[in-house]
């Protein structure tokens, strides 16, 4: 299939492939922290997760219209402002979540399930009364919107980038969250065993609602950057789920670790097969060889021996 | 008539001749109406199979989804709908008498829709069902339409390869909204390859089928790559260095949904440019409906080929446009499945109006050939296969979000469902 083009054009080609499959693993990390940090150490299986973004989108194109009426000469700037607040309102959601649903489900994990699943259709429908059916164009700064010229044939979409730092920046936030704070240890202590915690004076209900509105703020971080690169409606929460529970699954619940890896060798494998077969295809053969290796590895990637 | 006589003799309106003249012309305005319900065809007469009519009202359904996925696409519909209802009404209704809906909602699950589709047939006796998006919702009402003899008015535009004696399809079948966009851009760009995309489910695949055929076999032009995409893919790199790679003169897009917005938003941001540069950009997916979440500055530049353009440029279609925006809202926008579904209470109407009763058998009797010269898009029959004679448009999508008419068929494009050849 390469036989009629020419060296370089194949090298800016594979160049840009690269770069296409690092956007996918810094899309996939984005998505699967918050569940990483939910389901991964709270062992809740939090099907509203791909709402909780959505929770996010909203409040970019809400800080959008804000700023485009009121300051539009900051108009530029507004996605960071824009991050912040949708991490907070996720966030808030999620403690409001938890404390009034989640917290009497810790010892019931499959009725999560059932229940976030409801959450989510709560969800959908509450953004589809408050914003409308229809997809809400979220409008986005000029700067983030073109690309960035590295030669004459290679060239890099500047969202791509602000992605991959975004998930940079969302990584190393959590992996010092939960391994050099004291919070962390607190959270990771109530994850191996909640009894012995408790006795040790760790106020377990503070540290899972906290634990949970982290989570839920990542995800509305996520949906925040999702704006510049997919679509904003009620629905569209529905899009992400089915991959980040494929990539947490993966890497293996519980480790953070495990969530990277997988999120990296699923991104590449599947923009590599895109790339030699077209999108439907290549979701059918990454799906394969995720199952495949489940069924030899059923407890994911990397998994931390836990006594519960 | 007695009036204008009178006073076309200029100044000799005596008092005697004016009193006749206005006792005529009271006399004429005081017996209209009365004539008007003289007319009125009897119950009896005009619903002879057990119809919701009344000696004043007509009861239809209107069956879209307004929760779920699909709302998003399916609430135009609604509201074209219910507009061309009250301006039927306004105007006195249907054989004199009033047009009342039931509406259903079929939330986005093909299963409801055929439960609810069966509840206005057989519950509501309703005369006739506008609705429907999804060629999947369709599909599930087909046999239920037919076993209990509704009818149903089928807005979208659909893969074709249907035919039922049960549905007219409002919208256009896939060779009408192809074929004409292709020839347009093959002599228009002189573009010779071309490179197919689209999500993963029947229209694009029976779409790009079509397009195949033509493009290698009428066109003299080559098909450089073929993609799909599940429903509700967000990531495009990598077709994009696809295509970067291939150099088509030409995509051509049915992605649908969610990926839509994906899809043109990654094109943008890779620094593609759709409109002459890199490639032309022709689809057959995108509506106003949809630039309302892809953004226009992100697909300016790329032709759409349909039949209806919000800025169509006649009297039917301002009229349309300022009704529609009065009655649901100054930033309403109008794509081309909305007008369609528009056209399907007029088109019963007019149907029922021929046929001179309400009875199923009698419209679909009446309904070839009837035509509306009043609608949004011009003008449009029907056709003996139940499908429209329409033009087809090609529009450039604009900044603001609208389209700029570049090119319409000279004549009326013929519905073809079953296009011998393409199959």
């Amino acid at each position: 299939m390469f036989s009629d083009f020419s060296t370089a054009e194949l090298m800016a080609i594979f160049a840009m492939q690269g770069f296409a499959g690092l956007i996918l693993f810094a899309v996939f990390i984005l998505m699967a922290l918050g569940l990483a940090i939910i389901f991964g150490q709270m062992g809740v299986i939090n099907m509203a997760h791909g709402e909780f973004m959505i929770l996010g989108a909203y409040v970019t194109y809400l800080t959008s219209t804000l700023f485009s009426t009121h300051a539009p000469d900051l108009f530029g700037a507004y996605f960071f402002f824009a991050i912040v607040f949708a991490f907070f309102a996720a966030a808030l959601l999620g403690a409001l979540v938890e404390w009034s649903m989640i917290r009497f489900l810790y010892h019931r994990p499959l009725d999560t399930l059932l229940a976030t699943w409801g959450l989510s259709l709560i969800l959908q429908q509450a953004y589809r009364s408050i914003f409308g059916a229809r997809e809400v164009g979220v409008v986005i700064p000029d700067w983030l919107m073109g690309s960035y010229q590295l030669t004459d044939m290679i060239e890099v979409p500047i969202n791509g980038i602000f992605v991959m730092c975004l998930a940079l920046a969302a990584t190393v936030f959590v992996i010092t969250l939960m391994y050099r704070s004291r919070w962390g240890m607190q959270v990771r202590a109530v994850v191996q065993n909640r009894q012995m915690a408790g006795a040790v004076g760790i106020n377990s209900a503070k540290v899972d609602r906290m634990t949970f509105a982290l989570g839920c703020g990542i995800a509305g971080v996520a949906g925040s950057a999702f704006t510049m690169i997919g679509s904003t409606g009620p629905s569209s929460g529905q899009l992400y789920i089915v991959d980040t529970f494929l990539v947490v699954v993966f890497g293996g619940a519980g480790s953070l670790l495990g969530t990277v890896a997988s999120a990296f060798s699923i991104s590449q494998s599947q923009s590599i097969l895109e790339f030699f077969m077209g999108g439907s295809m290549a979701k059918v053969l990454t799906l394969l060889i995720v199952v495949m290796i489940l069924m030899f590895r059923p407890q994911g990637l990397f998994s931390l021996k836990v006594r519960r | 008539m007695a009036q204008s006589k009178d006073l076309g003799k200029g100044f000799k309106l005596n008092r005697r001749h004016f009193l006749a003249a206005a006792i005529s012309a009271a006399v004429m305005l005081s017996t209209t109406p009365m004539m008007a319900l003289a007319d009125k065809p009897a119950t009896a007469d005009v619903n002879t199979t057990g119809l919701a009519v009344t000696d004043d009202t007509v009861t239809v359904g209107i069956l879209h989804s307004i929760t779920g996925t699909m709302a998003i696409s399916e609430e135009g519909s609604v509201q074209a709908e219910i507009l061309a209802i009250e301006q039927i009404n306004a105007m006195g209704g249907v054989l004199g008498r009033q047009i009342q809906y039931i509406q259903e909602d079929g939330a986005s699950d093909w299963p409801t829709f055929a439960d609810r589709s069966r509840k206005l047939l057989r519950q509501d006796n309703v005369a006739a069902v506008f609705g429907c998006w999804t060629s999947a919702s369709r599909k599930a009402v087909l046999p239920i339409f037919e076993r209990f003899n509704g009818m149903l008015y089928y807005p979208t535009f659909y893969e074709g390869l249907e035919q039922s004696p049960n549905v007219i399809y409002t919208g256009q079948e896939a060779t009408q909204q192809i074929l004409a966009g292709l020839d347009w851009i093959s002599n228009e760009k002189s573009a010779k390859s071309f490179y197919l995309i689209g999500s993963d489910y029947i229209w694009p695949r029976t779409s790009n089928k079509i397009a195949r055929i033509h493009i290698e076999q009428h066109l003299g032009g080559s098909v450089v790559g073929e993609d799909y995409f599940p429903l509700g893919h967000t990531s495009f790199n990598s077709v994009i260095n696809r295509i970067r790679l291939r150099k088509p003169d030409v995509v051509f897009a049915s992605v649908v949904g969610g990926s839509n917005v994906a899809f043109y938003r990654q094109l943008k941001a890779a620094g593609l440019d759709m409109s002459k540069e890199d490639f032309t950009l022709l689809t057959i997916s995108v509506t106003e409906d949809e630039i309302l979440g892809i953004g226009g500055e992100n697909i300016e530049g790329a032709y759409a080929s349909m039949k209806y353009f919000q800025s169509l440029d006649n009297e039917n279609n301002d009229a349309f446009v300022k009704a529609f925006k009065e009655r649901w809202g100054e930033n309403a926008v109008i794509g081309d499945v909305t007008q369609a579904a528009y056209l399907g209470p007029w088109l019963w109407k007019a149907a029922v109006e021929a046929a001179g009763s309400f009875d199923v058998d009698k419209v679909r009797e009446a309904s070839p050939g009837v035509e509306l010269t009043t609608a949004p898009e011009g003008y449009v029959r029907i056709h003996e296969n139940h499908h429209l004679w329409s033009k087809t448009r090609i529009g450039e999508a604009q900044r603001d979000g609208q389209f700029k008419v570049v090119y319409e068929t000279d004549d009326l494009m013929e519905p073809n469902p079953f296009p011998a050849g393409y199959q």
